[in-house]
């Protein structure tokens, strides 16, 4: 009884933050590209357009939903449903922190531990694909067709490198299951460095991050590598012909494939809740990091703000800071608060990378994007485990 | 009690795939037929406590082998079959012919094959990662090294092949 009423509340905790999250990760990302082109980006919904998710959700919401008379209505309509569920159902593997016990009862931070955990992501990417080459085909549209033949084409040659890399930090931990990987990395090489699998002995998986995340962006048809909905050439792509909520499905399963992606590769490669610094200090981490936070946002109200909104919002945003501080310094709270900040800070942080490369990166094109995949990433990815392999028997 | 339903679920799944795969008109609906059956095979073989042959039954056929049938099928953007007419032999002798070749079948089944005794979920253990993998590389290390051998040399045909394409 006591499991199912955990399970109820980790399903419900992590379905809202997840939710929330992707909701914010378009804000995020309209921000930082805004930023990137000096632009301001959404300002006009909430202070800083901080309410411009729940007006794009309203918007979506009641919009028209069209359905072209010329489409293959039964797949048109699978189409979304398949990319959205297949989406979303990964979250519920991934751990966000240690066991712990609350209220006498032991329970991971996770919804379920499986102990294939690593073989179930990859199930749902390869199953995944169908969602963006169904929409392509059944829309009966050129445009579409390609985009959804493009796709299909990258992910297939995408995935080799993609699980080819995933092996080398196996090899490693010498587990399937994420846990199990995580606490692998747990303890530090001479009190100091972390034990994640990019600094850890016998081979530091750099390599292998760098191809894993490359691949992770093909694999989420993200920019660079975005050509199965490439504007310029195909309208929009695979998803040309939907619109309304069936579109915002699209949108949202892009979202929820990246954060996923990031999630494994902060447990894969980065070490997961483990904190860069040993345990003392880093328990104070997050506070520190509020505090300054909270600072700087003091510290922009002595100079004359352009803006006079600014007069009130910075002094909120820096009390919501003081008060996370706070919320972080309490120790009964620190055995679950820190883990899960470290992991959403590294999360957050490869979030960002994405959001950063897009801004800065332009399209590949078709063929670069052929070539890229089997005669360089493929060997790369091949050669780092043949490596980990090597020195795993050795030493 | 959750496996026996999830059971009957599933396999209810996959025999209609199975018929819808054969009854469909369309490749495309055909071949996503076939990805419902792999799949409630695959949480049949999960049922069964058999996680890495359900895992690996997901990403590899119903993940790399259909992608790519899928792949071919968008590809050549193939259409709806077209029913031939049928010969009078076939309209007559067709259903008798079937039943009696599923009889058959059964009859030999269940007479050759020794008993199997009976299933019950979750009571079998030994399908996780490391039992496949020490029975591959002990007991049956011959066998997996000559498929290996085989698939290699499948590769290979299929590059000489696209190679003399080219030329």
């Amino acid at each position: 009884m006591t499991f199912i009423i955990a399970s109820l509340i980790k399903i419900v905790i992590v379905f809202a933050v997840f939710m929330t999250t992707l909701a914010y990760l378009q804000w995020v990302e309209r921000k930082v590209l805004a930023h990137i082109q000096s632009r301001t980006g959404p300002l006009r919904v909430g202070p800083h357009g901080l309410m411009q998710p729940l007006a794009d959700v309203c918007k979506l919401l009641t919009k028209e939903d069209l359905l072209p008379p010329y489409v293959n209505r039964f797949f048109y309509l699978l189409a979304p449903f398949i990319a959205v569920c297949l989406a979303l159902i990964s979250i519920s593997i991934i751990p966000f922190g240690p066991e712990i016990t609350v209220f006498g009862t032991r329970t991971d931070m996770q919804i379920s531990d499986v102990n294939v955990g690593i073989l179930f992501i990859l199930a749902i990417g390869a199953v995944s694909v169908y969602g963006v080459a169904l929409a392509g085909w059944s829309s009966n549209n050129k445009y579409s067709l390609l985009g959804g033949l493009r796709s299909s084409a990258q992910m297939i040659s995408y995935e080799l490198p993609f699980t080819l890399v995933i092996v080398s930090p196996l090899l490693l931990a010498n587990q399937l299951s994420f846990r199990g990987i995580a606490d692998s990395q747990a303890g530090y090489y001479l009190g100091f460095i972390p034990r994640w699998n990019i600094f850890q002995m016998p081979f530091p998986q750099i390599f292998g991050f760098i191809i894993f995340m490359i691949a992770g962006f093909a694999e989420t048809n993200r920019v660079p590598f975005d050509l199965p909905e490439a504007e310029n050439e195909l309208v929009a792509g695979f998803h040309t012909e939907y619109s309304s909520m069936k579109f915002a499905c699209f949108f949202m399963s892009e979202y929820a494939n990246m954060v996923t992606i990031t999630c494994v590769a902060t447990l894969l490669f980065l070490g997961a809740w483990h904190p860069l610094f040993p345990a003392p200090y880093s328990n104070w981490v997050p506070s520190l990091v509020f505090l300054l936070a909270a600072i700087l946002c003091f510290y922009q109200l002595t100079s004359p703000s352009p803006r006079r909104l600014d007069r009130i919002t910075f002094p909120i945003f820096g009390l919501v800071a003081l008060v996370l501080a706070g919320i972080w310094a309490i120790p009964q709270f620190q055995f679950i608060l820190v883990p899960i900040w470290w992991f959403v800070s590294k999360v957050g942080l490869l979030l960002f990378t994405y959001i950063w490369v897009r801004g800065t990166l332009p399209r590949f094109r078709y063929d670069q994007l052929m070539h890229f995949a089997w005669t360089f990433l493929f060997p790369c990815a091949l050669i780092n485990l043949l490596l980990t392999a090597l020195l795993v028997a050795i030493f | 009690m959750i496996d026996t339903v999830l059971f009957i679920i599933c396999a209810i799944v996959a025999v209609v795939c199975g018929f819808n795969l054969v009854l469909q008109k369309h490749p495309i609906s055909s071949a996503l037929s076939l990805i419902g059956v792999m799949s409630s095979l695959a949480v049949l073989y999960l049922l069964l406590g058999a996680e890495f042959i359900a895992m690996t039954q997901m990403i590899v056929y119903g993940g790399a082998v259909m992608v790519l049938f899928v792949f071919v099928i968008m590809l050549l953007n193939a259409g709806s079959e077209k029913a031939s007419s049928k010969s009078w032999f076939a309209q007559i002798a067709g259903v008798p012919l079937l039943l009696a070749f599923v009889g058959i079948l059964a009859f030999l089944i269940r007479g050759v094959l020794p008993p199997l005794g009976t299933v019950a979920f979750g009571s079998w253990v030994g399908g996780t990662a490391e039992h496949v993998g020490q029975l591959l590389f002990t007991t049956y290390l011959l066998p997996f090294e000559i498929i290996s051998v085989l698939i290699l040399i499948a590769i290979l045909g299929a590059v000489v092949l696209a190679r003399k394409e080219i030329d």
